[in-house]
């Protein structure tokens, strides 16, 4: 269903006969059922695809929800570029297009678009294999991204596997009207006065959350788990020995097992958590029911809030995180070596992450830009959220990218340890059951793991 | 061909009349080879494709399992069982197979019930029976994922609307996410939901074979409505109950779309209370792990147990299906002795015993017209 007009009017043009034409309509056909079928970025345009002859090749760009990149931004590539048609092959889910491209790159590359779009979770495990993907890193491109950005595609032998898109710097959302009920400041500057300001803590955070849920009968934050994933995403390597790589054992982390303890008194000892799980029927329904006041908030999150929560008033931004700047989720673009138009592809690449295509997405999609000129631009200083209260979301969160110092190490066993982590801070939290006894189950998670 | 050929000349030669039969023979020879090959021929595409889909893959998950095998970095060392032996190991995969086992229990047991009865009310004389029959495929017709959906929303734990409603009587709100036996009802109902209508239709087909004289004959006997379902429906439909219970058990122990839906991480909570095996063997593949050999090897052993678990449907099955018609057939052969002992009675008892036996033969001639039609309806059925 991608440009099916394209797909006729190309090939009428170079293949007069009636036959060739319902080969390749029924090729069209097949390829756009498999399409459907596997949401997967294969060309079927018609065109020629190798880059050989009068150069004519077609470069298909793999996203996922939105990465705010229209037809028209992509047809104006084809304006400088004549030979180069853009194509874009959108997965509806970023479970989809990782699924989708895993099991491409296990069957070799085969049927792989030009540029894949990546999420930043998914990078540990990518790095493991940095052979499947062009090594990206370009003199002539140094300084576009904020440091900690490049930091994360990089491999620990210098080679850079994605081309920065998006951020997610953290800032805290709030509910001034609740906020205003319990008698806590509402002023967004205030706000974030209240919550410590730039050397704001956790245990600021907690602090004032005690104060609220004394006179409120919402909870302070949605659940322990995202406010955990928080705190883990400032430790330099939560789970792993940033140097060697290689797993700590969970038993004897005390970072965790302090972050556990504190985040888990805070949930269930003081109350703070309305302990539902994030993306849940419930935590969907939490919005409309005044379920807790505060999160934190990602400019992608603001989407979600804004979504979920359409007719209640008071939402707000407070530019303030406990415990310095922290980042949660991103995206990048890679250029599979299996493709046959690689350095075109790295050129395409190139250019739909500069700071001029990123202000653009960022207008279309509300996609923060990671590049540094592209946050100082006007288009993103002067950009405001009106659900937020008119809250300066540009500025707000451009200052919270600059407070994140460092990418955390992330292993290729980050996720499997974080999971059995989650899974003990949901069973205390959703179930009920004892700190002590849930922690034993993740550690004997972690043994199953035979790390 | 070759053992024959030598021998065709001499007939050509010595006497031209004997090529007609020549020729007959051997389109005789491929008309026997029509035969005997053709069946073959026609059914091939079906095993072609099994061979190609069904069997290389089982094949190949049989090799995988036995290497390690990482989804991304493709094939490692081959390490023999050990795959096997650190699945077995892993409490997990008992544990999943513990839900699996209860959430097959929770949708199969009241599924077939369900439908049972559903389908002997269908069976009864309504008005627009055709629209009442469609009816009940109407959940078939949605598509998991959208049931599931639905279902996620109505047993959310805070706001659901089934916490709702048993609000409004006064039971507590029922943790569906935090109690295992409470998320295992809750997924066998997305299950039953989806699976009755369809189970109740084939049982419907059933029971309208079922011979109607033999209601009429249990009407005259004065059985009631009750006594007629369970003295004659059921066990006239013992095989389809057989089919559907074999069915549902091979559906159930795959259960996957509801358990994915059924929470925002799909994994089966954070206790894994509701993870079955085959979320698990999936876990296991694609989550955090990436292992294909020990995914595979779970693979394996699920199928293992099926199999297992279909022979002891098999056994129960033969054993079930045999025994109804022997029973009919060892009642039959009686009532033809006593038959012809009231005969022999009746002949005043001066012929031997043995001729009695072929003097109840003569009267047969007249009942062959009979025979022929009962094998007619036989072949109907």
């Amino acid at each position: 269903m991608p440009d099916p007009d394209k797909g006729v009017t190309v090939p009428s043009s170079t293949r007069p006969t009636r036959r060739t034409r319902r080969v390749v309509a029924a090729t069209a056909g097949v390829a756009t059922l498999a399409l459907a079928l596997t949401a997967c970025g294969g060309s079927d345009d018609g065109g020629d695809d190798t880059a050989t002859g009068d150069e004519k090749i077609t470069l298909t760009v793999a996203t996922f929800n939105q990465f705010g990149y229209t037809d028209e931004l992509l047809a104006s590539y084809t304006e400088d570029h004549p030979n180069v048609t853009v194509k874009q092959v959108t997965a509806a889910t970023s479970e989809d297009a990782r699924n989708n491209l895993t099991t491409k790159l296990a069957a070799g590359g085969e049927g792989l678009a030009d540029i894949e779009g990546i999420e930043v979770d998914w990078l540990p495990e990518l790095m493991q294999y940095p052979d499947l993907f062009e090594d990206l890193a370009d003199p002539a491109l140094d300084g576009r991204w904020v440091d900690w950005k490049v930091q994360q595609a990089t491999t620990t032998d210098g080679k850079l596997i994605g081309y920065g898109t998006d951020i997610g710097p953290e800032a805290i959302c709030y509910r001034a009207d609740l906020f205003e009920k319990a008698g806590l400041p509402t002023d967004r500057e205030k706000v974030a006065e209240a919550l410590g300001g730039d050397d704001a803590t956790w245990q600021d955070y907690f602090d004032l959350g005690k104060t609220f849920v004394a006179k409120s009968d919402s909870a302070w934050f949605d659940g322990a788990v995202p406010t955990y994933q928080g705190m883990v995403n400032q430790l330099e390597g939560a789970y792993e020995d940033p140097a060697t790589g290689d797993p700590k054992d969970l038993k004897t982390n005390q970072e965790i097992k302090d972050l556990y303890d504190q985040v888990l008194t805070a949930s269930v000892d003081d109350e703070l958590s309305a302990g539902l799980e994030q993306w849940g029927e419930d935590w969907t329904a939490g919005f409309q029911n005044n379920a807790w006041a505060t999160m934190l908030c990602p400019p992608w999150m603001t989407a979600s809030i804004e979504q979920n929560a359409g007719g209640v008033k008071g939402w707000d931004v407070a530019d303030v995180f406990p415990g310095g700047g922290g980042n949660w989720g991103g995206s990048f673009l890679t250029v599979p070596s299996s493709g046959d138009n690689a350095a075109a592809a790295k050129e395409l690449a190139a250019w739909l992450t500069s700071p001029e295509v990123q202000i653009q997405a960022y207008e279309n999609a509300n996609t923060f830009p990671s590049q540094l000129d592209a946050q100082a631009s006007d288009a993103v200083q002067n950009s405001t959220n009106d659900f937020f209260n008119d809250a300066p979301v540009g500025p707000i969160f451009s200052a919270r990218a600059q407070a994140i110092e460092g990418a955390p190490f992330k292993g290729k066993n980050y996720f499997a340890i974080h999971t059995a982590v989650q899974n003990a801070l949901n069973r205390v939290d959703l179930n009920g059951d004892d700190p002590e006894k849930s922690w034993q189950g993740a550690l004997d998670e972690y043994a199953s793991l035979g790390l | 061909m070759a053992v024959l050929s030598p021998t065709q000349p001499t007939h050509r030669h010595g006497a031209p009349g004997a090529r007609p039969p020549r020729r007959v023979g051997l389109s005789q020879r491929l008309g026997r080879w029509d035969v005997k090959v053709s069946p073959y021929l026609y059914i091939s595409p079906f095993f072609l494709l099994f061979a190609l889909t069904g069997l290389f893959p089982l094949a190949y998950t049989a090799f995988v399992s036995l290497h390690e095998w990482s989804l991304l970095g493709g094939q490692g060392e081959f390490t023999g069982l050990q795959n096997y032996a650190a699945v077995l190991a892993q409490p997990l995969f008992w544990k999943s197979l513990v839900n699996t086992f209860s959430i097959f229990v929770f949708s199969s047991v009241p599924q077939v019930i369900l439908a049972i009865t559903i389908a002997a009310l269908l069976d009864q004389n309504l008005r627009a029976a055709t629209f009442w029959r469609m009816g009940v495929l109407i959940p078939y017709v949605v598509a998991p994922v959208a049931v599931s959906m639905i279902f996620g929303r109505l047993f959310a734990d805070d706001y659901g609307l089934i916490n709702e409603l048993l609000g409004f009587v006064g039971v507590d709100p029922i943790g569906w996410h935090t109690d295992r036996v409470a998320s295992h009802v809750a997924i066998a109902s997305m299950v039953n939901f989806r699976w009755t209508g369809y189970n109740a239709l084939i049982f419907l087909a059933a029971m309208q074979a079922v011979p109607r004289e033999l209601y009429e004959a249990s009407v005259i006997d004065g059985a009631g409505r009750a006594r007629q379902f369970f003295s004659i429906t059921v066990p006239q439909i013992r095989a389809t109950i057989i089919f559907v219970v074999i069915t549902s058990t091979i559906g159930g122990l795959q259960i996957f779309d509801e358990v994915r839906m059924y929470d925002p991480k799909g994994l089966g909570g954070p206790d894994q209370d509701w993870m079955t095996t085959v979320v698990y063997l999936y876990d296991v593949a694609w989550g955090n792990q990436k292992n294909l050999g020990r995914a595979s090897a779970v693979a394996l052993l699920l199928f293992l147990l099926i199999i297992v678990i279909g022979m002891v449907n098999f056994l129960i099955t033969q054993r079930i299906a045999t025994s109804g018609p022997k029973g009919a057939k060892v009642s039959r052969r009686h009532a033809r002795r006593v038959l012809a002992e009231a005969r022999v009675a009746q002949a005043s008892g001066s012929t031997a015993p043995a001729s009695g036996a072929t003097t109840s033969t003569p009267p047969l001639p007249p009942t062959f017209p009979p025979t022929t039609s009962t094998t007619d309806r036989e072949d109907r059925r």
